[in-house]
Formats: structure tokens, C-alpha cells, sequence
């Protein structure tokens, strides 16, 4: 990899509760190459949108950062401060949220809220950042472009003002951008639309993506590489194409075998495959492997040591945390 | 599978009379649902799909008649359920069930599941308290529950573990049929291959016969014996599963099933997607004649003029469309 934009390293987060600090991220680290799209993948809970937040500065109360480096544009974000803070945010890191409505101000017009970041990043004018606006809503599709500037939110409809999220978290061009399961509430219809919108962007900006999801089918077609979190750890990590064709993680097989096919074939088999049981709570993993307490494969070492990400022999880009597959450590 | 019509619906329509602004100075009328005519058969799983906002649940809670039709009716074992008296109505109640989205909807976060489950046996079936909580253990274990879960509160159990109580309560009374209105899109992947697995055997040991409305086509690939296709509150297609997904003839049926995106690098990265501009118009003010015309890739001026007919082009495949099997207009 040419050298990464993000680098993070190590990522600890814990949440404080009623009985003392428990880790709900623990020891993920990860690179993103310029240009590169990746895909974040897990069940809900397993810390993707946490992990995603920290890099922002966005964790919610009683929530911190406890360890861990990550280093974007040659600085640790865990150590920006105010204007520092601010200029990447929205401004080199352009973010966008499953739920747009808690990310807009409800009394603000549309487009007062796109031209804030202009102004503010980029240093426009009024004039010139209504301008800009107008562009950005028809860039994203908006129908009437510029004539929705004048709307408050309540006044578009979901799917429009996911876009016009997009168009904010675009606005200011930013060399990353970090999608959170943006498309989840919307109609599949709407959903390609928009992953359409994004790999164009993408192409036309140069932009590096992080793409947020418990969706494998929606991601396959978009991202180069796959993390697989699963209860705050990075569990598997592949190329897009090997982690699709040759999943290593018993949690990785199990997620791609419970998925109904569309394709001819896939609805011969009465039964799904399913993984059995649910992931454990935040803050209540096991000793050992936290998948352990679900996989089949299960051997002793699983339920006391913790299995660390290792390369495959063949396949140094694709990396697995189980002992399983990779082999128990000699004791 | 047995052929015989359990429920013969026939140009149900459902509308709401609504007030808007602030003052609800402004009266509108929703065409959530309009000459609605298909069968269910006995013995099968229907499935029902389409954007949201297209009259989905509309649909599934007017046949129950949990909303009063605006017209048309529903038969089932001879009856209307639309004209019949409260009496009456009461009576069928236990045959007909539903399932939600979120199981928090039907149960009481103050009830035990046990209770919770002996409820509808004691209110529709007549039996004492006694012997309502003597079945309980079986239907728990019928959903894959342990007895003990009955002294449980449903905060106290997870996502799948509680649409396992739901389906337990919707099944307390040995019902013929189920309306399953987005019963597993809110959970994890995983989850879901659970539940869907269960509703499957549950439907061979009683017999049940579902509808079952979801968004993800996938899921009704795997699950459904037939599929009915809506578009802003009337029906487009229905066929059989295996026509329907290799040879779908309505456009916007097309539309839909080529944004469903497959969880395969190599396929999604070879495939054109044919994306519908725009969104579903309002179902306030639906477009004249075909309401698929406004984002129709194909429409002609007759589309605007005339509501295609609801008419059978194939042995049990249904389409209302005009250009279908005409030569040079279909494609
Ligand atoms: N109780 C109601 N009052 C007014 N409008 C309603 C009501 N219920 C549903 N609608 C409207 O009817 C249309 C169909 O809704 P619905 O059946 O919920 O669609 P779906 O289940 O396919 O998402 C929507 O426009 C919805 O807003
Ligand atoms: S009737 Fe016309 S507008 Fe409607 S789907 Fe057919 S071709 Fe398109
Ligand atoms: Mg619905």
C-alpha cells in the first residue's frame, strides 16, 4: 500500500457503566489507501459505528477513546483540538449517517446548512456558496436543485434528504469520506441510486470511502476491501473478491452462508444455514474468542486465549483471527 | 401445496381521509389501496413487496380488518369479512393473526411472555387461566423458547427472542393465517435466518398460510411460494416465485428486482443496473391511468389515459400493464 491517509492503530473504546468500565472496541487497527473504498461489516452492536465516531470526535457521553492511535494527513486525530478539529471535520472527512434528521438542524433551511461548510472550509462567500449548494443538490440528484435550498428538512422526503446528507458530507470535496450505513432505512430502489451516486463521486473526486454496513450483498459491488468486525475486534480482514470467495472466519462463513440467495440455486435449500445463539452484550465478551460461545469449530484454546489477526500463508492481504484457521499458538 | 383459495380478496380499496397544514384547514385523501384483487391459497406463503409508503400494510391490515375498507371485500370460509358484525368478526379473530416489525408493538412490557402468550388463548379460545398457562410450554417450545423464558419480561430478552414471543402469542390460538408485516427485517443477519427458519417449520407442522410483506427480495426469493408485486396501492404482478424472479414482465417489477444487489464481487461488478429516476409520487394526488407512468422507462401516452387492466397473461401470472405482450412496445 502506498502510504495509507488513515492509519489507525490499536483503537480501544471503552463505555463507563453502573458497574465500572467495560471495552466494547478493543484492538482494532486498520489502513485506508488513497482512492481505496472500504467496507466495515458487522451485526448491530459490534462497535462499527463507534469505532467510526471516535475518528471524528463524535462519541457520545460516557463513551470514550481509552488507547490507540489514528493518523490521517500525517496527524493523530485523537489529539486534534478545536479549530484543528474542526477543519477536519466536514472538512478533510466528510461524514454521512444513517439517520439524517440527527444530523440536521431542523430549523435551519437546507440550504443555509450546505452553504455553512463552504464558507467555513473553504473560505466562500455567500453568494458563491449558494451557488455551490445549488450544484451540490443537483450533483446528488435533488429534482428542482437549487429551488430546494429554501426547504427545511421536515419538508423533503427520506430519500431526499439522505441526499442532501450526501451533499453536505461532499460539500467541501473532503479526500475521505465516512458512510454509516447511509442507505439502510431507504427502498432498495433508492439504495441504488444512491451507491451509484457514490461510486460516481468516488471516480470524479478521487475520494478514499469508508463504507458502514451489516449488508453484504449491498457492499460487494462497491468496496476493495473488507473488515469483518464482530463484538469490538476485528475478526477477518480480505480483499474484496478473496473474503467473498474464500471466507476464512467461522463468523465470516457463517454471515455469508445465512444470507438467501437470489441467484438460481439459492432457494433449493429449505433450511438457511444460521449461526446459532446471538452476539454477547457490549461489555460482556468472553475470556477467549469472543465468537467462541457460536462456532462450531470451537476447540479448548478458543475459550481462554484470544486469537490474533494473522495473514494467511497464501494471501498476505487476507487476515484472520482464529485459531481454527490460522493454527493454536504451542504452549 | 395445496391449491384451494383460503382468502379470495376482491377490489379492495382503502382510503384515508387525512387533514393537513397547520390547522388542518386542508382535508386530502390517501389512495393507499385501490382494486386490490388477488387469492391466497391455502397452505402457501404470499409474499407481498414494493417501496415503502405503497400500501403494503395497508393491505395486510385491511383483509384482517384491523382497518374498515373503504370497499370491496375479503372472503374467507365463505363469509365476507368485510360485512360481518362485531360478533361474528370476533369469532374469526383467532384464525387470523399478525406479526410486526417490532415485537414491542404487541407486547406489554409489563406482562410475562408467559402471560403474554396465554392472553389471546384465554380471550379468543375460552379457556381458564389454568389451562391457558398449561399450553404456554408447549408453544414456547414450539418457537424454540425454553419454559423458563415464560417468567421473563420482554426487556429482558434479545431482538430474536422476542419476535420469537410475538410469533408464540400470534400462534397461541392455532390460527390458519398469518399476516407477517416485516416480521424479520429489523434483525441482524444471523437472527434473521432464525426466525425465518422457524416461521418455515412452524408452517409445515400447522399448515399455516402467510402473507408475508417484506422489502427484502432475497429473503422473499427464499421464503415464498408466490409473489405479488404493489406500486403506490395497486397491484403490478403476481406469479409464481420462479416466474416472477426469472421472468418478471411489468416494468416496474424489473425495475425493482434489478436494484437488488447480490452478495458477489464478480456478478455485481459485471452488472448494468437499470436505476428509476425520481420517487414514488404522493399517494395524495396518484398519477392518472398507470400509476407507474411518471418513472415508467417504456410508457406511451395510453398509460397516462387508462388504468391497465389486472388481467392473466400466463397460467396463474397476473400483470396490469399495456405494453405487455404487445409486440415492439414490451421489451
Ligand atoms: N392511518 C393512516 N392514516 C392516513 N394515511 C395512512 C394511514 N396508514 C397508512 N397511510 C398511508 O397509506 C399509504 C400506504 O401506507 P402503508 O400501507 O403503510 O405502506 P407500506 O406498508 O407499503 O409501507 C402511505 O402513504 C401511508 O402514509
Ligand atoms: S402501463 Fe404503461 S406506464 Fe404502466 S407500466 Fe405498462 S408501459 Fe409502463
Ligand atoms: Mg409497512
Amino acid at each position: 500500500m502506498n502510504a495509507p491517509i488513515l492509519d489507525v492503530r490499536n483503537l480501544a473504546i471503552d463505555i463507563d457503566t453502573r458497574y465500572g468500565k467495560a471495552r466494547i472496541v478493543d484492538g482494532v487497527s486498520f489502513k485506508l489507501a488513497k482512492g481505496e473504498t472500504l467496507g466495515v461489516v458487522g451485526e448491530s452492536g459490534c462497535g462499527k459505528s463507534l469505532t467510526m465516531m471516535s475518528l471524528l470526535n463524535l462519541l457520545p457521553r460516557k463513551i470514550a477513546v481509552s488507547g490507540g492511535e489514528a493518523e490521517f494527513e500525517s496527524r493523530n486525530l485523537f489529539t486534534l483540538e478545536g479549530e484543528d478539529l474542526r477543519q477536519v471535520r466536514g472538512g478533510r472527512i466528510g461524514f454521512i449517517f444513517q439517520d439524517p434528521m440527527t444530523s440536521f438542524n431542523p430549523v435551519m433551511k437546507i440550504g443555509e446548512q450546505l452553504m455553512e461548510p463552504l464558507i467555513h472550509h473553504k473560505g466562500m462567500d455567500k453568494a458563491a456558496a449558494r451557488k455551490r449548494a445549488g450544484e451540490l443538490m443537483r450533483l446528488v440528484g435533488i429534482p428542482g436543485g437549487e429551488a430546494r435550498l429554501d426547504n427545511y428538512p421536515h419538508q423533503l422526503s427520506g430519500g431526499m434528504r439522505q441526499r442532501v446528507m450526501i451533499a453536505m458530507g461532499l460539500a467541501c470535496e473532503p479526500p475521505l469520506l465516512i458512510a454509516d450505513e447511509p442507505t439502510t432505512a431507504l427502498d432498495v430502489t433508492i439504495q441504488s441510486q444512491i451507491v451509484e451516486l457514490v461510486k460516481d463521486l468516488r471516480e470524479k473526486l478521487g475520494m478514499s470511502v469508508i463504507w458502514i454496513t451489516h449488508d453484504l450483498a449491498l457492499i460487494a459491488g462497491l468496496v476493495d476491501r473488507i473488515i469483518v468486525l464482530y463484538t469490538g475486534t476485528i475478526v477477518e480482514e480480505a480483499p474484496v473478491d478473496a473474503l467473498y470467495s474464500s471466507p476464512q472466519h467461522p463468523y465470516t462463513i457463517g454471515l455469508l452462508n445465512s444470507l438467501p440467495k437470489l441467484s438460481p440455486g439459492g432457494e433449493a435449500e429449505k433450511h438457511l444455514p444460521s449461526i446459532g445463539g446471538t452476539p454477547p452484550e457490549p461489555g460482556r465478551r468472553p475470556k477467549g474468542c469472543p465468537f467462541a460461545p457460536r462456532c462450531a469449530r470451537k476447540m479448548s484454546v478458543c475459550e481462554t486465549q484470544i486469537p490474533k489477526l494473522e495473514s494467511l500463508v497464501e494471501d498476505a492481504a487476507h487476515r484472520v483471527a482464529c485459531f481454527a484457521v490460522t493454527g493454536a499458538p504451542a504452549s | 401445496m395445496k391449491s384451494d383459495v383460503l382468502l379470495r380478496i376482491d377490489n379492495l380499496v382503502k382510503h384515508f381521509d387525512v387533514r393537513l397544514g397547520a390547522f388542518g384547514q386542508t382535508r386530502a385523501r390517501v389512495h393507499a389501496l385501490d382494486d386490490v384483487s388477488f387469492d391466497i391459497l391455502e397452505g402457501e406463503t404470499l409474499s407481498l413487496v414494493g417501496e415503502s409508503g405503497c400500501g403494503k400494510s395497508t393491505a395486510g391490515f385491511t383483509i384482517l380488518r384491523l382497518f374498515e375498507p373503504t370497499s370491496g371485500s375479503v372472503i374467507y370460509s365463505g363469509a365476507n369479512i368485510a360485512a360481518l358484525d362485531d360478533e361474528a368478526m370476533r369469532k374469526l379473530r383467532k384464525d387470523l393473526q399478525i406479526v410486526f416489525q417490532d415485537p414491542y408493538a404487541t407486547l406489554n412490557p409489563r406482562m410475562t411472555v408467559g402471560d403474554a402468550i396465554a392472553e389471546p388463548i384465554m380471550l379468543h379460545a375460552g379457556k381458564s387461566k389454568a389451562e391457558a398457562r398449561a399450553r404456554v410450554t408447549d408453544i414456547l417450545s414450539d418457537v424454540g423458547l425454553p419454559e423458563r423464558f415464560a417468567n421473563r419480561y420482554p426487556h429482558e430478552l434479545s431482538g430474536g427472542q422476542r419476535q420469537r414471543v410475538a410469533i408464540a402469542r400470534a400462534l397461541a390460538c392455532r390460527p390458519k393465517f398469518i399476516v407477517c408485516d416485516e416480521a424479520i427485517s429489523a434483525l441482524d443477519v444471523s437472527v434473521q435466518a432464525q426466525i425465518i427458519n422457524l416461521l418455515r417449520d412452524l408452517q409445515d407442522k400447522y399448515g399455516l398460510t402467510y402473507l408475508f410483506i417484506a422489502h427484502d427480495l432475497a429473503v422473499v426469493r427464499h421464503i415464498s411460494d408466490r409473489v405479488a408485486v404493489m406500486y403506490l396501492g395497486r397491484l403490478a404482478e403476481l406469479a409464481d416465485k420462479t416466474a416472477l424472479f426469472s421472468k418478471p414482465r411489468h416494468p416496474y417489477t424489473k425495475a425493482l428486482l434489478s436494484a437488488v444487489p447480490e452478495a458477489d464481487p464478480v456478478v455485481e461488478r459485471r452488472r448494468k443496473r437499470q436505476i428509476l429516476t425520481g420517487e414514488v409520487p404522493s399517494p395524495m394526488n396518484p398519477p392518472s391511468g398507470c400509476r407507474f407512468h411518471t418513472r415508467c422507462p417504456i410508457a406511451r401516452d395510453q398509460c397516462k389515459a387508462a388504468v391497465p387492466e389486472w388481467r392473466e397473461i400466463a397460467f396463474g401470472h397476473r400483470v396490469a400493464c399495456h405494453a405487455v405482450g404487445v409486440k415492439g412496445w414490451e421489451t
